[in-house]
């Protein structure tokens, strides 16, 4: 049989038409099926894959608003936003990270430190699309990256804006210090439904000013509709809601006083807080030591933080806001305030002092500071030479829920309110605090032997700096309380208007001024001659009141003679004073704590007096102030 | 003087051709325009590229079919020659040897396969037309089959399917039994449907396709199911999908094709340039630009039925075809209905090659037009 079907010319011919017929069938059936494709996508379709194509083609990017600025009573800039250039790696585009880094160190310096933090940062922000390798590049590193950009699909040079603390550790626990957004901020911006705000922030305020008045310094996160390119570049804006910037803080503090405070500490630990007593304002809020609020602003690195936390000295405890001691003999001229108040002692009631006290038919002895007693001492005297004794009969005497009750008026033992988050409330002790305590039933009592150790602010008494400040504020300002606050004003970035934050009295104790004067009087004795802090009041230009304090670190044993050289420098009392100046219209109030400094007097008070010499008459101490905790005693 | 160098100048092109050829080639400047928008030299570079085409077109449409018959043998013999010296000494670029490099010249034999692989077949046919026998079409299977494996082997799938199709429709206009047709087109269509319904299964990673390269496969496999592969394989096809469908009825305007202009079209001056056209143009476009191609390959039939000689029927009904094929393969895998092959679309994807390749066969069908009545009677 034969495949091939035509021979003649005209068979063959006509079967030849017949197949180029064929050919021409199968050409319109495949152009048709395209027609019915094209029908098909830009007709049917046509909404699904134009939307598809804006989506390609729009990309909604989020404008970050600058951050408020942090500025000082004066206008001095202690936050500000820093133009820098940081190496950001996608991790979403970089398929193989330790590759990439280690290729990327042949063309910028990439220290372990830098490593180590994007190491840290993969790990707590599981979904971000840019992390930095590293940060704050010189210009040289940024031309010689631009060069070999080619080579490193996903990783980009950014501008971004660096929050920079230009004082360094300076006022580190006012300021607090902003950090990466972690998931669980994430998390908790979305419980607080703030999640859309921050989209595109990489940063928030963590703790401090920072922290505490992130709703005002962040400001409103502005949009863009950009085009962008199948490489995600932005090609150009379509339409943009401008962000709107975070509001500038001024606060209280005056960081020159600050500096001047900070400096008087030397090498101590310890906490100062000053107090504008007809404000409330805070005028400088010091803890030692400090750290520098700028390591944490890229991310720390795993080094700083296990050195900052691993540090001895603790530089990431805000003492004055969270640190708890007990306050010691600062405690009685509130306790005297209270014993004129209450009735239990007037002015002129005098004991004899033998150097101790004893309850009623008791043989333990409480022992006064002074081997062997101040003699007479009446209410006056008890202050200003710091009498045990008299305080102990004084606590033994008062029911512990009315001084309890008397005290609380003061702040003690709740915390104070001001505007930074995490205070501590500290600790005034009453029966039913024991009761809620203590498991045991005898040991939920309260005895009276409880309430003489609180009558020389010691036994269960716990109190910050801050509330030693705050307490010595209301005194100074007869009984009208501010609450201590740090924001002074609250300032619009782009039109300059002010909002003040009004400091308005939030209660007052109701105080005889006979009494007030009393007690305060006492207190200005404190300072001179013959009283515990005559040294470091000496030669005051102002009417300088104040009172020493001494907590015990260690507990001591009756009848042991304490003796600071042989305790190790950790084991030595801590220096308390509170002071307020001039004493008669008092423009400041202090609350002072320096750790393992054994006397107020002899390291706690020379703190307050360059402190005041500087508030009051812009002195500053002719040289840098020697402490020496082995002094005299209070 | 003028009018007798126009004379000269069009002697022998076919207005019709002409016609729609300028027409098809001038929609493809504007896109091309649009498309390369980062390279403006592109669109001088093409015309450089038509101008050669022509010259190319006008000596192609000088030369009889007579001469053309005598032709056929030596450049088929030169190119498979070639081809094995390309198997033997080739340069490899991007994974595959198709390059021969002649001290200044660097070309693809392959690419002269498309138009020597019908030259011969129809060659052997008209030799053979007094006793044409079942041998002769094994004959022309080997002649088929030797080139097209070793294009296939550089491997250059595309060009392989074009010099397949092209022999294939040599053999299929001179005759060759439908019985034979008719089971490997059944055949055909039964492993279609089965890859599409088997698609899971067979394009699973660890399986190897004997005899297929693993991109191969890919393509295949991305075209059963382009979303496998989003960012990677599948993103030609999506985003050309998506410049299609968004281009909508009327298109969104000559130069305002956003998936263009942003670059989400992968190869869009060459291989994918009809994504471009869609998107800017539409469905009108396409529709227009449908029945231009549909109009070229019409007067090409016609042209073929009307041929004076076996030997200029087989060679003008192939060299249509062969047009045919280009534009619907391309077309089909720009709109993803068929896998991503490297098929330029005639007369409009940036590129000399094929260009002036496609213009020889132009030239070819207007000279068998210009002479059918010499011969005739």
């Amino acid at each position: 049989m034969s495949y091939a079907e035509f021979r003649d010319l005209d068979t063959e011919l006509k079967q030849f038409q017949l197949r180029l017929g064929v050919a021409g069938a199968i050409v319109l059936v495949a152009f048709g099926l395209l027609v019915v494709r094209f029908l098909y996508l830009q007709l049917l379709q046509h909404e699904y894959y134009r939307t598809k194509a804006e989506d390609n083609r729009i990309s909604v990017v989020p404008v970050v608003p600058n951050r408020g600025l942090i500025m000082d009573r004066n206008g001095v800039v202690l936050a500000r936003n820093d133009s820098q250039y940081t190496l950001e790696i996608n991790p979403r585009i970089v398929r193989n990270l330790d590759a990439t880094i280690s290729e990327l160190g042949s063309v910028v310096e990439l220290l372990p430190r830098d490593r180590a933090r994007f190491r840290k940062l993969r790990a707590e922000i599981k979904g971000a699309d840019s992390l930095p390798i590293k940060t704050r590049l010189t210009d040289e590193e940024v031309a010689r990256f631009a060069a070999n950009a080619y080579r490193f699909p996903g990783v980009e040079i950014k501008a971004r804006l660096f929050r920079q603390y230009p004082m360094g550790e300076m006022a580190s626990h006012v300021l607090g210090y902003i950090g990466r957004i972690s998931d669980k901020d994430v998390e908790r911006l979305e419980a607080d439904g703030l999640a859309a705000n921050y989209k595109g922030s990489d940063y928030l305020g963590k703790s401090g000013i920072e922290g505490s008045y992130e709703s005002e310094l962040h400001g409103t996160t502005g949009s863009a509709q950009v085009e962008v390119d199948a490489g995600g570049h932005g090609v150009r804006t379509l339409a943009s809601t401008a962000p709107v910037p975070g509001n500038n803080l001024r606060l209280t503090l005056d960081i020159k006083l600050q500096e001047v405070a900070e400096n008087a500490f030397g090498k101590f630990r310890g906490a100062l807080v000053a107090i504008e007593p007809a404000t409330g304002g805070v005028l400088a809020f010091v803890s030692k030591p400090g750290y520098d609020p700028n390591l944490f602003v890229d991310g720390i690195d795993p080094q700083s933080w296990e050195a900052l936390n691993n540090d001895p000295d603790k530089p990431l405890n805000n003492r004055a806001l969270t640190g708890t001691y007990p306050p010691g003999s600062t405690f009685k001229p509130f306790m005297a305030m209270m014993a004129l108040e209450l009735g239990r002692r007037t002015p002129e009631y005098t004991i004899s002092d033998p150097g101790f006290f004893s309850l009623p038919g008791q043989s333990h002895r409480y022992r006064d500071w002074k081997v062997g007693g101040h003699g007479a001492v009446n209410l006056h005297r008890s202050i200003v030479i710091s009498c045990d004794t008299y305080y102990y009969g004084l606590a033994a005497d008062t029911e512990i829920d009315q001084l309890h009750g008397f005290l609380s008026q003061f702040g003690f033992g709740q915390a104070t309110g001001i505007d930074i988050d995490g205070e501590k409330s500290g600790l005034l002790p009453s029966r039913e605090w024991k009761r809620k305590r203590f498991k045991r039933a005898d040991e939920q009592r309260w005895y009276q032997g409880d309430s003489v150790s609180v009558g020389i602010g010691q036994g269960y008494n716990l109190s910050t700096p801050l509330q030693l400040a705050f307490a010595t504020a209301i005194l100074a300002n007869n009984g009208v309380v501010y609450r201590p606050h740090l924001v002074r004003d609250i300032v619009d970035a782009r039109t300059g208007e002010t909002r003040p934050v009004e400091p308005k009295p939030i209660r007052t104790v109701s105080l005889n001024p006979k009494w007030v004067k009393l007690v305060k009087a006492a207190m200005v004795d404190v300072t001179r001659p013959g009283g515990t802090a005559a040294q470091a009041g000496a030669g005051a230009a102002y009417t300088f009141a104040g009172k020493t304090g001494t907590a015990q670190v260690v507990g001591m044993k009756q009848n042991e003679k304490y003796d600071e050289t042989k305790v190790a420098e950790r084991f030595r009392d801590h220096a308390l004073f509170v002071a307020f100046a001039p004493a008669e219209a008092p423009k400041i109030a202090l609350g002072i704590l320096v750790e393992n400094g054994g006397h107020g007097s002899s390291t706690a008070a020379p703190i307050a007096r360059v402190v005041l010499d500087y508030y009051l008459l812009g002195k500053l101490p002719a040289k840098p102030l020697e402490l020496n905790p082995d002094g005299e005693d209070e | 003087m003028i009018a007798r160098l126009w004379d000269k100048l069009t002697d022998g092109i076919d207005g019709t051709l002409m016609l729609l050829a300028v027409l098809v080639l001038t929609l493809g400047l504007f896109t091309l325009y649009s498309a390369a928008y980062e390279s403006p030299v592109r669109v001088t570079s093409q015309l450089a590229n038509i101008g050669v085409a022509f010259v190319a077109m006008w000596i192609a449409a000088q030369i009889p079919p007579q001469t053309l018959m005598r032709f056929a043998l030596p450049v088929y013999t030169v190119g498979l020659l070639l081809l094995i010296a390309v198997a033997l000494f080739g340069e490899v670029a991007n994974g595959a040897r198709r390059w021969l490099n002649v001290g200044v010249l660097r070309f693809q034999p392959s690419e002269m396969m498309k138009i020597a692989m019908p030259l011969m077949l129809a060659w052997y046919f008209h030799k053979r037309e007094a006793s044409l026998g079942l041998r002769d079409y094994f004959a022309a299977a080997i002649i088929l089959a030797v080139p097209t494996f070793l294009i296939a082997k550089q491997p250059d799938l595309g060009t392989a399917l074009l010099v397949l199709a092209a022999g294939f429709y040599v053999i299929f206009l001179a005759g060759l039994s439908w019985r034979l047709i008719v089971p490997v087109v059944v055949l055909a269509a039964i492993a279609t449907v089965a890859l599409i319904v088997l698609e899971p299964q067979i394009c699973e990673t660890a399986l190897k396709w004997p005899g297929f390269k693993d991109y191969q496969k890919a393509r295949v496999c991305t075209l059963l199911d382009p979303s496998t592969d989003p960012l990677g394989r599948g993103f030609h096809i999506i985003q050309a999908t998506i410049a299609v469908g968004s281009g909508g009825f009327l298109g969104k305007g000559w130069l305002e094709g956003t998936q263009t202009h942003l670059e989400f079209i992968p190869e869009r001056s060459t291989d994918f340039i009809f994504a471009v056209f869609s998107e800017e143009f539409g469905l009108v476009g396409n529709l227009v630009l449908l029945a231009l191609y549909l109009g070229l390959i019409a007067r090409g039939l016609v042209i073929a039925a009307g041929a004076p000689s076996f030997f200029a029927r087989l060679l003008a009904g192939a060299i249509t075809l062969i047009f045919f094929t280009y534009a619907f393969v391309n077309m089909g895998m720009v709109s993803g209905i068929l896998p991503v092959v490297g098929v330029p679309l005639p007369l409009v994807s940036y590129g000399g090659t094929a260009l002036v390749t496609l213009f020889v066969g132009l030239g070819m069908l207007m000279s068998i037009q210009r002479h059918r009545k010499l011969v005739q009677t």
